[in-house]
């Protein structure tokens, strides 16, 4: 153990630690921009400095292991100096119109130079870059002169995802973080994810945003029907201010209610579809009617990946819809024709933890009602800011249940929401259709948890499968090579392009693995509580099989419920 | 930088040679330097094409060659004249009197700092200190150095290489 004194407090930490850390672990806050805390130390914004008695320079507190006997001073004059000279030369370099930018309230550089106080007037002229913004990409727009050059979207983007779609171009004060050869977003490898905006600290990448659109389609009087994903009920309440893993189900309905959504349905209940469907697909091929693996289709920013990185294996991918994509169909022709509703007049929204499903509503393939299935696909950022603006207390609002048909969703539908969760669901499924009984616990644990690539086998009487389940794309890459080399041992495989699941998705309020646990506990409780735990017991899917459907994987199912997969290799090329 | 910038072919023949470059180097990124080098000796720029075929044989991201030409003043990802001038940006050829020299050969050529002549002759660039100090302000056009330059003689040097009077 290490004994240092930080601002006249002393301080006992382990080896190893830096300044930082041991600071906060004193309850001192130093002020960041560059550092992350699930990322590597970078030591690049220098907002941090502290003074270290015995040390002729400020070192960076971020990048500076704690030594025994140290003393620390981090609001020194000298230190504060030198943290207002180091904001003054970013802001030479940053608009400041903060009011006109979305991030406004969230930034955290609008944060540190609040707490720091650069009340004197400018001292260095306003200098911006010239690079044009890129709004090109259907989720993530990119203001390259309000980048501060952190690299938090780098490193995200290259050692989480393996993707790499940014980096910097040029030196010194010609830097900017940018895709290579000047390319717009939307022709690079980028699949959407939107982990860049997550890990970004000011307004230079934002989710494309489609609030107007919804006030315009109102005005327009559409009928507004929308769904709400599964993890959304644990990350709402969050993105507005609330503990993370808070669970807000009924406030959720409410405030869509309030908005003028006059439908208000769970995706819950489309999960359970895709699990009637995948199951069924995932039987038929383990009985020889398909390629095996079979990998799940839910995560967009995957499918993109696939379809891009490895199209001749999207054979591979099951053909099922992802949720989402599922009840657009369904709302657009069965909910239509039950309330009498003219299709055309729907306007279909989806919110969602989910930077990619922007993208994948837009999929001209997608439109099998004879409409486009989805029309907006909002994040729960935006609708946190639809909330916000108009005025609702999110905190006092009552409970209120979703509608009917397609508002009861089963236990198995919501932990699609958590990284395993589609693969325990499809194993509870599979597991009575199969053997007649239903799993002996259904907490199906070794899929469960943040590890990056999680195996396991499960024996249906004699039939043993083996599954695994991956999230965050470099280890989607791992599963993917063995499936390239035939070397795969897998029977079925769920990928979520997101580390830790949709809770950790690019819509959410910016994340850090400890928020991303308190999401996951908060959603595995939640699923506890709920009176139907399979998908298959789930009275609203039986409803829809016998009076709309027929049965899994029949004509109509296929034609509203299962797609097809491109080639996108020419974004590599 | 947009996109119509980078909007020049590199031929097939060439790429091929780039790939013989590159490719027994693969899987090791910590090469790039080597392979980059050995490469500027055969194509006229690092165009997309350059950098997709060094990425695609190393196995590593087209935006980490990209990072790593742009980062470089020697690299370049436009194609640039056979004569490249490329005037010292330090301190001491500043307080030397660089600027004037500047001014002379962009005068003379009649473009700007970072442009090419439209006969693709010339490429005027600044460049960090090329550790000429003591005969400060110095340019160097291609592997030649010059120092103890002024607006005159700057401009006597380059007249030389208009009338390809240098061996």
């Amino acid at each position: 153990m290490i004994h240092l004194t930080i601002d006249h407090q002393p301080v006992c930490v382990e080896e190893g630690t830096t300044i930082l850390e041991a600071a906060r672990k004193a309850n001192i806050s130093i002020p960041t921009l560059c550092y992350h805390e699930d990322q590597q130390v970078k030591a690049v914004c220098r907002i941090c400095v502290v003074e270290v008695e015995g040390m002729a320079q400020l070192p960076t507190a971020c990048s500076t292991p704690a030594a025994e006997g140290m003393v620390v001073h981090t609001a020194s004059p000298k230190v504060l100096k030198a943290r207002k000279n180091i904001l003054s030369l970013i802001f030479a370099r940053h608009p400041q119109n903060c009011l006109a930018c979305q991030k406004s309230g969230q930034c955290e550089l609008q944060k540190v130079a609040q707490d720091v106080g650069i009340y004197k007037p400018a001292t260095f002229d306003l200098e911006l870059r010239a690079t044009p913004d890129d709004n090109s990409s259907p989720s993530v727009r990119r203001n390259h002169q309000k980048c501060i050059l952190c690299m938090r979207c780098v490193d995200v983007c290259e050692k989480i995802q393996g993707l790499h779609v940014m980096d910097k171009e040029n030196r010194g004060f010609h830097s900017i973080v940018t895709t290579p050869y000047g390319k717009k977003l939307v022709d690079t490898n980028c699949v959407n994810c939107g982990q860049c905006i997550q890990a970004c600290p000011t307004g230079a990448l934002t989710i494309q945003d489609d609030r107007e659109n919804i006030y315009h389609e109102m005005e327009k009087g559409k009928v507004l029907v929308v769904q709400v994903a599964p993890s959304v009920r644990v990350n709402l309440a969050e993105a507005l201010g609330e503990a993370p893993g808070t669970v807000s189900t009924g406030r959720l309905v409410t405030a869509l209610k309030r908005l003028g959504f006059r439908y208000v349905f769970d995706s819950d209940f489309s999960a359970d579809l895709t699990i009637m469907e995948e199951g069924t697909e995932l039987l038929r091929r383990l009985k020889g009617e398909g390629p095996l693996p079979m990998i799940t289709s839910c995560c967009p920013a995957w499918v993109k990946y696939c379809e891009t990185y490895a199209p001749d294996y999207t054979k591979h991918l099951s053909t099922a819809k992802s949720p989402q994509q599922m009840f657009g169909a369904l709302i657009k022709t069965c909910f239509a024709e039950k309330e009498k509703v003219d299709p055309e007049s729907i306007c279909s929204v989806s919110i969602m933890p989910c930077t990619a499903k922007k993208f994948e509503c837009k999929r001209p393939e997608l439109a099998d009602s004879g409409y486009q299935d989805v029309d907006y696909a909002l994040t729960v950022q935006e609708l946190a800011r639809l909330i916000q603006t108009a005025g609702i207390c999110f905190a006092d609002l009552p409970d209120t249940p979703f509608d009917d048909p397609f508002g009861l969703g089963s236990g198995a539908g919501l932990i699609f929401g958590a990284t395993g969760g589609v693969m325990e669901a499809a194993l509870r499924t599979v597991h009575t259709v199969v053997t007649g009984r239903p799993m002996e616990k259904l907490e199906y644990l070794p899929v469960r948890g943040f590890e990056g690539i999680k195996s396991a086998e499960v024996d249906l009487d004699g039939t043993v499968v083996k599954v695994a389940v991956a999230h965050g794309l470099k280890n989607a890459k791992l599963l993917l090579d063995e499936i390239k080399a035939g070397k795969s041992e897998y029977h079925f495989i769920e990928i979520m392009a997101c580390p830790g699941g949709c809770i950790g998705g690019g819509g959410n309020a910016p994340r850090t693995w400890k928020k991303v646990e308190a999401r996951k506990k908060a959603i595995y409780e939640a699923e506890k509580e709920l009176p139907v735990r399979q998908s298959h017991e789930n009275p609203a899917i039986k409803w829809i099989y016998d009076n709309y459907l027929g049965e899994p994987n029949s004509h109509l199912a296929h034609k509203l419920l299962h797609t097809t997969y491109r080639n996108r290799q020419d974004l590599l090329r | 930088m947009s996109q119509e910038q980078y909007s020049y072919k590199t031929p097939e023949s060439l790429l091929v040679e780039v790939a013989d470059i590159a490719a027994p180097y693969r899987d090791r990124p910590e090469m790039l330097m080597k392979v980059i080098t050995r490469v500027q000796k055969i194509v006229p720029a690092f165009s997309e094409e350059v950098a997709r075929v060094i990425a695609r044989e190393m196995d590593i991201t087209l935006t980490q060659v990209y990072s790593f030409v742009t980062f470089y003043a020697m690299l370049s990802v436009k194609p640039r004249g056979k004569y490249i001038i490329r005037m010292c940006k330090s301190a001491p050829c500043h307080v030397r009197g660089a600027r004037e020299v500047v001014k002379a050969v962009e005068d003379q050529l009649g473009i700007s700092m970072g442009e090419t002549t439209p006969d693709g002759r010339f490429t005027l660039e600044y460049c960090p200190c090329l550790g000429l100090c003591d005969s400060s302000p110095a340019l160097m056009i291609n592997d030649r150095a010059y120092g103890n330059l002024n607006p005159q003689s700057a401009r006597d040097l380059i007249k030389r290489y208009i009338r390809e009077d240098v061996e």
